[in-house]
């Protein structure tokens, strides 16, 4: 497999009052196409501050991201986020709050693949099929303040998915849910990733849900000046059920491996805060 | 016939739709019968009439709170006033005699003799239309230049001092300026205007812009959002419950200061009228003067909160 995001010697330093904070020191990492990559460690860590780098939202002070062997200078719909708070605008409904980031992708004629603009029957047709496929077609004409917040988060999806972004990145995606919701949506995340092959960086402090839902959980050690501390390949085969998996001795062995990065070898994070 | 019979008045589209999906459920397996689909769908429907069986008994609690607090509020002050009136041997005149002339006014608004004369129609039409006039001019400006003073950093620190310094100012200062200015009493009583309710349409559309919450500005980003969409799409909706607010202060401002800029100016407005009623000594018409600016400024203030709740959502309203 091609790599496909390249992060090498990335340092992330942010100003404050008390002078420069390292939040991130010496971050290597690939990923190739197609791969579900999750990030994990205790709060603070830099996680967010990572996946917010591949988005381009925040640039580093030292080091390169590549996407695709291009730099990346900063966020585009090629690389959709889905936020922790699902970042949904009250104002529109789901179907408008989808809608913005299609019209934006496809409604004019792209300029690096050649493709021509498409016309308003199609883009609502893919912003209603994003939402099909999240299964919130008979919430499509309802506003976020109406809707529940797992449901608010699968819009959420929808708007990143829709775009058919290259990678999707996720910001604990699943973090203000309940635990069945949670349990629901990851069972749909990995259906739809099964589906659409896509690329995932995915930011979680859920243990499962990292072994769950992973080729590959990215582990950081605590901050501040945070790193890769450990990568753990999980070759679990797909498609994964997570009622088969509970009592599968290949699970319970990666569930104990990142449980015992983060307890026992990075167990110091209060004293360090 | 049997669901017909059940109908409850809230559910007729809950039931057809569950009617259809058991419809198509029953044609997708060709098993279920015409007489079992009619079973299947009483079910549901039979829970309703029993949650909602006769009426809830009437709410005399809720209507004994909000009903009886404001009279009472009403009465204090009718008879505090007609209190007022006995000891001042009637040169407060009594509520039943104001009554008696607000009606004699009231039965004819839109007389018209002369220019010092007009009924209490044309009075109030008259100072209306000059806060429309100042408070349209100071939206035009405030409004622009408070996006501007809230997005840029520059500006905002260029403009803070300038609106400290000159936001407490009262307004009547600025009414000498005007009339220099503007060499007439209506341009002046409407420059009045303006000054006094531009400052909290500037602040509070700065503040919105301000508090635009990061997260959307994110949003904005990752989509890659053109700059027209960005301000119609995320700018100006987030903004407006707090230029609403905004645009509320500053109607309340302006609707006090119209009547104290219309006493020094004169001409035709409510402002006016109660100064001339002074000159004539007619108290009565005083008082009802005070009543009618009071409703005015209620209701201009009733439908400024209505449009604001109107366009106000989830995370601002919290």
């Amino acid at each position: 497999m091609q790599n496909y995001i390249e992060i090498s010697g990335v340092e992330q330093t942010f100003k404050t009052r008390k002078g420069p904070f390292c939040a991130l020191q010496n971050v290597n990492l690939t990923v190739a196409k197609g791969e579900f990559v999750a990030l994990i460690g205790h709060s603070g860590c830099g996680k967010s501050t990572l996946l917010n780098l591949i988005a381009g939202l925040t640039l580093p002070t030292q080091g390169h991201l590549l996407c695709a062997n291009r730099e990346i200078a900063g966020p585009g719909p090629e690389r959709a986020v889905v936020f922790q708070n699902h970042s949904l605008l009250p104002w529109l409904t789901c179907f408008e709050n989808v809608y913005l980031g299609v019209e934006r992708v496809f409604g004019a004629a792209n300029k690096t693949t050649g493709a021509p603009s498409e016309s308003k029957t199609q883009l609502k047709a893919r912003t209603d099929a994003a939402l099909a496929l999240v299964g919130l077609t008979p919430a499509a004409q309802k506003r976020p303040g109406e809707i529940s917040g797992g449901m608010k988060q699968r819009v959420g999806i929808a708007r990143a998915l829709a775009m058919e972004p290259k990678v999707l990145l996720m910001d604990e995606p699943f973090g203000a849910l309940d635990a069945l919701t949670r349990a629901k949506l990851q069972d749909e995340l990995l259906e739809i990733v099964a589906r659409t092959h896509s690329t995932v960086v995915m930011v979680t402090h859920d243990v499962d849900e990292a072994v769950l839902l992973s080729d590959k959980i990215v582990m950081m050690t605590n901050g501040p000046s945070a790193t890769i501390g450990e990568v753990l390949s999980v070759e679990l085969p797909r498609p994964r059920n997570r009622v088969a998996l509970a009592d599968s001795a290949q699970y319970l062995h990666y569930r104990k491996a990142v449980i015992d990065f983060l307890y026992t070898r990075q167990a110091h994070v209060e004293k360090a805060a | 016939m049997v669901s017909a019979v059940f109908h409850s008045p809230l559910s007729p589209a809950a039931e057809s739709a569950a009617i259809k999906t058991e419809a198509s459920y029953a044609e997708s397996t060709g098993a279920t019968s015409q007489n079992d689909l009619k079973n299947k769908t009483i079910q549901p429907v039979l829970v309703r009439p029993t949650a909602s069986a006769g009426k809830p008994p009437f709410d005399w609690r809720g209507l004994w709170l909000a009903v009886l607090p404001p009279v009472f509020g009403l009465g204090l002050l009718i008879g505090v006033w007609a209190l007022v009136s006995i000891s001042t041997a009637s040169s407060i005149p009594s509520p039943t005699e104001t009554f008696k002339q607000a009606i004699v006014i009231f039965s004819d608004p839109f007389y018209s003799k002369g220019p010092n004369d007009q009924g209490v129609g044309w009075n109030i039409l008259a100072s209306l239309e000059r806060v429309a006039v100042g408070f349209g001019l100071a939206a035009a400006v405030g409004i622009p230049v408070g996006f501007m003073v809230g997005r840029f950093e520059f500006l905002s620190r260029m403009f803070n001092p300038l609106i400290s310094l000159l936001r407490p100012v009262s307004p009547l200062a600025w009414l000498p300026i005007g009339l220099l200015v503007f060499k007439g009493a209506n341009p002046a009583a409407i420059w009045t205007i303006f000054i006094c309710s531009i400052w909290p349409m500037i602040i509070n559309t700065a503040v919105g812009v301000q508090r635009v919450p990061q997260d959307y500005m994110n949003v904005a980003r990752v989509l890659n959002l053109s700059e027209w969409k960005i301000v119609t799409k995320i700018l100006f909706p987030s903004v407006l419950p707090y230029m609403l607010t905004g645009v509320r202060l500053a109607v309340g401002t302006a609707w006090l200061v119209i009547v104290a800029a219309e006493m020094l100016t004169g001409g035709v407005g409510i402002g006016f009228w109660v100064w001339d009623e002074w000159n004539n000594l007619n108290v009565k018409n005083i008082i009802i003067a005070i009543f009618v600016i009071g409703i005015v400024g209620l209701i201009l203030e009733y439908a400024l909160i209505k449009i604001a709740t109107a366009f106000t959502f989830e995370e601002v309203k919290t």
